[in-house]
């Protein structure tokens, strides 16, 4: 199904396009070490400049979830899962992502997924699976 | 503790609201002054004392049927003549207008503000069904801030948010549908008694049960249901507020607080702003939770009205499911009566507002066949995620 797809910019890209090289990236601050997300040119921590797109595992575990039934689109192939994937680097280092090739009612808070980039357009979506 | 808390010197003299319809036949313009002529007439004003306009969202997307008049709109066609008026998206949630509008009179600038709320969502969705969907608020590729991050991934209603907040809120707290099913289920039994109310016919717990499933784990009956209505209301300096025709009902407290980042997905999952907003506004007043007669409590989506019950300290945090359990403590006769309307889950989306146009009709003995025991005090809240917002009124 065709997907809306985010205004690539000079923050984001390292984000949406990471995957091209295999490479979940994520910022991180060099100054206070935390990583943050979204992207961003200064770090809402400390404020630091000093921020850069970092390599990190891909794994994390799932934070919630829904499993969204709706076709609110004609083209929408539902049921599919929506979650909010905590990564292991950090806690509420989180985004939301979708959950595939996991049987929508296996998946449950707490279950460990890692990424599996998938290419549409110039935008590598991280979605993850089952870990 | 604040040095200075400005709501005290506002009041609300005066409501409004249009014909609530699914579809109207009226426009957004025509259902806006039909509110709006309402409300200062309610107050015993003329339209010469108004002297402020305030929105939210305002006219933020060139008249689409979420907002589709905004403050300048309005200003025309009425031909105010003002000292201030706003209006925009970005703000404490749907209370907004009001937020802002009591900070132009304190501030000193106005005597009388006029807010208001239209939305048309129900006749757009006549000849398109996707109005509404996330992926429709931008041309092209997704250059908002927020929604960016989740219309790639196939999020494009705010249901699969609140269904995530939902299904931590069942993880962290044991809550079951059963319990969430009492948000809807109040709200039915209170629109039966509310005639513009949309869904009037009654609804049992089946009903709930075999309504269709959204996004889990909220099915059809924890959404609201879209309309086209326009509500309005007066705010005015509480020493010009004496003067009016209505008792004045006093803002005691505001909560407009974010302290985490506005974001659907960064914010708490089980908080989410609204948190944030019941801490402040417990810490402007002496009054206490137990002093609240009733709540108009934001159900944009059930599991939301859950979320501000814990988050205003009516129940204890986590306790919402509880606490609602059986319907009884939170219907027309029960010890802290919610949504007496029906709520936007049966009365209708108007958006904001209508919670506090429904807690000013309680608080003058006004709501005639849902009138609940008189009391004083009664608080609003809308919003859902990192959109927040709450009053707490008094009528002395």
């Amino acid at each position: 199904m065709p997907r809306k797809l985010p205004a690539l910019t000079a923050d984001n890209h390292s984000f949406w396009q990471g995957g091209r090289n295999g490479e979940l990236l994520i910022h991180r601050c060099e100054a206070c070490k935390r990583y943050f997300h979204p992207p961003s040119p200064i770090c809402p921590t400390c404020t630091s400049f000093e921020v850069a797109p970092q390599r990190v595992s891909g794994k994390g575990v799932i934070a919630s979830f829904t499993i969204n039934h709706q076709p609110w689109t004609p083209e929408l192939a539902a049921p599919f899962v929506i979650a909010i994937v905590e990564l292991q680097e950090q806690k509420d280092l989180r985004f939301v992502t979708n959950i595939e090739d996991t049987p929508p009612e296996q998946v449950h808070i707490g279950m460990k997924v890692r990424v599996r980039f998938q290419q549409e357009d110039d935008v590598w979506l991280p979605l993850f699976v089952k870990d | 503790m604040h040095d200075r808390q400005y709501e005290k010197d506002v009041a609300i003299t005066g409501i409004g609201q249009s014909e609530v319809g699914r579809p109207s036949t009226l426009s957004g313009m025509r259902l806006t002054l039909d509110a709006c002529l309402e409300a200062i007439n309610d107050a015993g004003l003329r339209k010469e004392d108004i002297d402020g306009i305030a929105c939210w969202p305002g006219d933020n997307n060139n008249g689409d049927s979420f907002s589709p008049v905004g403050p300048l709109a309005l200003k025309n066609a009425l031909g105010l003549e003002v000292n201030w008026f706003g209006g925009g998206y970005e703000g404490p949630g749907p209370l907004t207008g009001l937020i802002n509008g009591a900070m132009a009179i304190a501030s000193g600038m106005c005597r009388h503000v006029l807010v208001f709320r239209t939305i048309t969502e129900s006749s757009t969705r006549q000849h398109n069904k996707q109005a509404s969907a996330l992926s429709n608020k931008t041309l092209g590729r997704d250059s908002s801030f927020a929604w960016q991050w989740y219309t790639p991934f196939n999020v494009l209603s705010a249901a699969n948010l609140m269904a995530i907040y939902a299904q931590r809120h069942f993880h962290d707290y044991g809550t079951t549908s059963e319990q969430l099913a009492q948000i809807a289920l109040t709200c039915r039994r209170n629109a039966q008694r509310n005639p513009k109310a949309i869904y009037r016919s009654p609804m049992s717990m089946d009903d709930y049960m075999q309504s269709r499933m959204i996004s889990t784990p909220l099915r059809m009956f924890d959404c609201d249901v879209h309309c086209d209505a326009s509500t309005a209301i007066i705010l005015s300096r509480r020493d010009v507020a004496k003067d009016c025709r209505n008792p004045p009902i006093r803002i005691e407290a505001i909560g407009a607080a974010l302290n985490q980042p506005w974001s659907w997905d960064q914010i708490s999952l089980t908080e989410g702003a609204a948190f944030d907003v019941g801490r402040m506004m417990w810490s402007r007043t002496d009054l206490k939770p137990k002093d609240v007669g009733s709540a108009q409590l934001y159900d944009g989506f059930s599991i939301l009205t859950m979320i501000w019950l814990e988050a205003l300290g009516l129940c204890p945090k986590g306790e919402s499911g509880r606490f609602v359990e059986g319907g009884q403590r939170i219907a027309l006769d029960g010890e802290l009566p919610i949504n007496t309307n029906g709520g936007q889950l049966s009365g209708g989306r108007t958006h904001g507002l209508g919670y506090v146009h429904e807690a000013c009709l309680q608080l003058w003995n006004k709501a005639e066949g849902r009138q609940i025991a008189d009391h004083q005090v009664a608080v609003t809240a809308a919003g859902g995620g990192p959109l927040g917002g709450s009053l707490l009124l008094v009528r002395d």
